[in-house]
This record gives C-alpha cells, structure tokens and sequence, in this order.
C-alpha cells in the first residue's frame, strides 16, 4: 500500500530498514520483520547500502510483501543506467511493490568493491522524475508503455542536519519539482538544529511530508565513528558520554533507546512521521516506539 | 583534437537578460571551432543591440594573457550584465573564475575528437561531454568538479565541505551553490531536471 495515503489521511506514519544479507538466505530477516514490523506503516528495503554488495532490494521487498508486510523500494543510481532502473522499477509494479525511495547512493570507492564502475546515470532527482514519467505510460525516453502504467509513492531522502543544509534544501526543492511525496531524513541527533531546519522549509512553503530519521546509538565508539566519517551526522559530546557512563546500559540498549526516544518526543511536533534505521537492532524498534509515546 | 558547437541561437540568447560582452576564443589549434557561425549570430546580437563589445583571442585558459586582453575591455563589461563565452569548457571556466560576481555563461558544447587534446591550464577541466551544463552551475563545471557527476545538486556525502571519495578534495556542488549565491542567480536552481545526453559528436552527424 503506498504510504502516501497514510500521510494524506493525517497519520503518523512509521517505518523501519532493513538490510539484505550478502548471501542468498532471508529467513532470519523476514521472520525478524513479521515479529517487530509488522505494527508499522512499512519496511524500507536498502539498495547495496554503503555501497556494499548484498542480495538486491526488489527481491527482499517482494519476500517481505508476501510475508504480509508493506515494503519500501530503495532504488539508488549507482549500480544501474536508466535502463536498468526502469526495468527493475516495472519489475516492482508487477509485484505490487508501490513505495520507492529514490537515493543516488554513495561511491563505489567507499564500500567493499572500490574498484567497480560507479553508473550514475540517473541520480536521486532524475529518477523521481523517471518515475512520474513510467505513471504517465511514457519511459524516459519518451516511449510508449504497453496496457497499466504504475504508481507508486516516490520519496526521497535529505540530511536537515549537513553543515551545506542551504544546499541540501535547494536539493529538496529538486526532488520535489521531479515529483517526490515524502522525505526521510539522515539521521538526527540535534533537536534544537532539526527544529530550525523544519521551520526554515515550512517557511518556504515547502508541504511536503518529512519523517525524522533515527539511528539509535549503541554505543560511544558507534557515534565517535559516525561523527568522523557520515556526512550530515553530528553527535553532540554529551550523548557520546551518556553513552559512556555506564557501559552495560549501553550494551543492553538501554542508554541508545533513552537518547532515541528523547530525540523523537522533541522532534514529533515538527514531523508527520518517522523512519528508524535501527542498523541489527530491529528488535528493539517496538520498545523504541514504546518509550517514545507512540505505542 | 575537440569539436566545439554553437549552442542553439534561442539557447544562447536566453543567457542575455538584458546586455552581453562576448570573448570569443581561437583556442588552441586543436579545437576545430565554429567562427562562421559565431560571426554571423554575433552580428545579428549586436545589430539588435544586444551587445557592449566583442573580443577574439587565443588561449583564454591562459589567465595572466586573458587578464591583460580584457582589463582593456572594463567598461564594455561592466556595461553587460552577462558574459557570453565561446570557447571549450576550460576557456568558460576560467573566465567564471576571473569574474567571480560576473554572470559568465557557454555559448558551445564542447565534443572530444581523437588525438591530441592541446595544453591546458590544470586548475579546471573539460570531460568534452557534449551538452554543457556551465550555465546552471554558475560556470564551475559539475561533471568534473563532482565525484559523482552529478547535474540535479548535492548528494547527501558530503562532510564539512569535503567530497565523501576524497576529503582533500572540495564539495563541488558546494562551490556551485556559493557561486550562485554570490552572483545572484540561485533562481537557476529551479531550472527543469536535467538528465545527462550521452550522444558523441558522431552520434548528433550521423542524425
């Protein structure tokens, strides 16, 4: 089901990532999303994240569809031409797979094949442009489709927290002239700095719903990591050492879900929903949603 | 060997807003430019007064020899709200270097042929890829300047200024933002989503 109509009948939606496996078995992962997803409005499905190989995101979204969840497509353009991508995209729609997110996706040189060809043919804005066309029976070449175009919800990601945030906004402006629904955002971990960021679009007149990203911290080094090497993320040091202070909290997840949970609450009056890329914690996520209020 | 086109006449006269300076540039020899054509639609621009001066040089990627030329040249620029270059991609770059808070704009595409590419100043860099996109991007080119190629903006990587593949490297989308914001002309931005034509120069003959 496209979680558009979710947004459009006023809900606060929610959903979760996962990540295919570098192998060719997905028991464990569907079973672990029918027990802790399947409460949420629908399950983002990642594209070869971090440019590391893995089984594909359409065939996870397919399983998890038919395990009687509601899948989201993530479709980067690092791996695929336009031909590619329209195919796969076509291929989705005979699934009934209908949520796409449309991301351009980090290098090759990042992950753990450097040496492969990076495509970008396409990128985030043009593939959401691409999709509007595949809706009006038209490829992006302007060709006719044979019988039913498809439609999906299209929407796209951005980092309300960069330190080029004037350009991340110019950038959401794109994706929503190329015709994006919704956002989910990087990961947030600055209240103060996401509320500024959501007020600023809100004043530009940009409507379009926006579903605060959350990475639960797991533990001090996780963050020290993430601040020295993922763009768009800036942990502030006294979460790093609300972390530290107890190391067994910590681990048990205790600590990260506290942070998580906070961040939500001071972000919900902001958002019409929000995404959790719980990165092996998946099992976590109904508890999350417990201490945030939202269950 | 490059092959530079004139951009369509309608194309190039929508960089106008109200009045241009033309640099015209006779390159290296080893770009096969169109002068005919330049001539006549440069006449045909300043006969309906659209422009405040022409000049024809060699080697505008020079910037110390092109720094001299136009310095002769300050009030027919200032006068021009754009300056039309028609040159390779380096040549265009350059000038948009030179004039910082100046509207600097590609009269052509650029195309590669084989054989030798000529010399050329390394601070910028032309990949010959045929449509160009320097007048969106404030005359910083976006294809060699983002790791990623990239025509529609800024991907989410980069971190403190610095491109994700290489952090000695600057955001080139975060120089193309500022560039336009500093000109004026981050209306640009909203111009419709671009999407990269790989046609070669063989490709568009053959058509």
């Amino acid at each position: 089901m496209r979680i558009t109509e979710f947004f459009d009948r006023g809900e606060f939606v929610i959903t979760a990532e996962v990540g295919p496996p570098k192998g060719t078995n997905i028991d464990g992962l569907i079973e672990e999303a029918k027990e802790y997803l399947s409460d949420i409005s629908a399950v983002n499905v990642t594209d070869n994240q971090s440019s590391v190989m893995r089984m594909g995101s359409l065939p996870v979204c397919i399983a998890l569809k038919q395990a009687g969840l509601n899948p989201i497509l993530q479709m980067t353009c690092r791996d695929r031409n336009r031909m590619a991508l329209q195919s796969d995209l076509l291929g989705a729609a005979y699934f009934g797979i209908d949520n796409v997110l449309s991301l351009t996706g980090d290098h090759t040189t990042l992950g753990d094949h450097p040496t492969a060809k990076p495509v970008f043919d396409l990128d985030s804005v043009s593939l959401l442009y691409n999709m509007v066309q595949l809706e009006n029976g038209k490829d992006i070449a302007g060709n006719d489709l044979v019988g039913e175009a498809p439609k999906f919800a299209k929407g796209a990601v951005v980092s309300p927290c960069s330190d080029s945030v004037d350009a991340q906004i110019a950038k959401m402006e794109r994706k929503i002239m190329a015709g994006c629904e919704f956002f989910q955002t990087q990961a947030v971990y600055d209240s103060e700095k996401f509320a500024s960021f959501m007020k600023k679009i809100r004043g530009m007149g940009i409507t379009t719903p926006v579903q605060l990203g959350i990475v639960i911290p797991k533990n001090a080094g996780m963050c020290k990591y993430m601040n020295a090497n993922v763009a768009g993320i800036s942990i502030p040091d006294e979460m790093i050492q609300e972390l530290a202070a107890d190391k067994e909290k910590a681990k048990s997840g205790e600590t990260g879900l506290a942070i998580a949970a906070r961040i939500i609450r001071e972000c919900r009056p902001y958002v019409q929903g929000l995404h959790i890329m719980a990165m092996g914690w998946e099992s976590k996520v109904p508890q999350l949603l417990e201490m945030a209020g939202l269950k | 060997m490059l092959i530079t086109r004139l951009k369509d006449k309608e194309v190039i006269e929508s960089l106008i807003t109200t009045k241009a300076f033309v640099v015209n540039c006779h390159g290296c020899k080893e770009v096969s430019f169109p002068e005919e054509e330049a001539n006549e639609l440069q006449k045909e621009l300043m006969a309906a007064g659209k422009l405040t001066g022409i000049i024809t040089t060699d080697y505008v990627c020079n910037p110390d020899n092109m720094k001299l030329r136009l310095e002769r040249y300050a009030k027919e620029i200032e006068e021009a709200d754009t300056v039309l270059v028609f040159s390779c991609g380096i040549g265009v770059q350059t000038i948009a270097e030179y004039m910082p808070e100046k509207k600097v704009c590609a009269a052509c595409d650029t195309y590669p042929l084989p054989g030798y590419q000529g010399v050329t100043p390394l601070e910028h860099d032309c990949d010959q890829c045929g449509e160009c996109y320097l007048n969106i991007t404030g005359g910083i080119c976006p294809i060699t300047a983002c790791s990623k190629s990239l025509i529609n903006g800024q991907c989410g990587g980069a971190k403190e200024g610095k491109c994700e593949v290489d952090h000695n490297m600057e955001c080139g989308w975060e120089r193309i933002y500022r560039r336009l914001a500093q000109v004026g002309r981050l209306d640009v931005l909203k111009c419709p989503v671009q999407v990269r034509n790989f046609a070669t120069y063989k490709d568009l003959s053959n058509e």
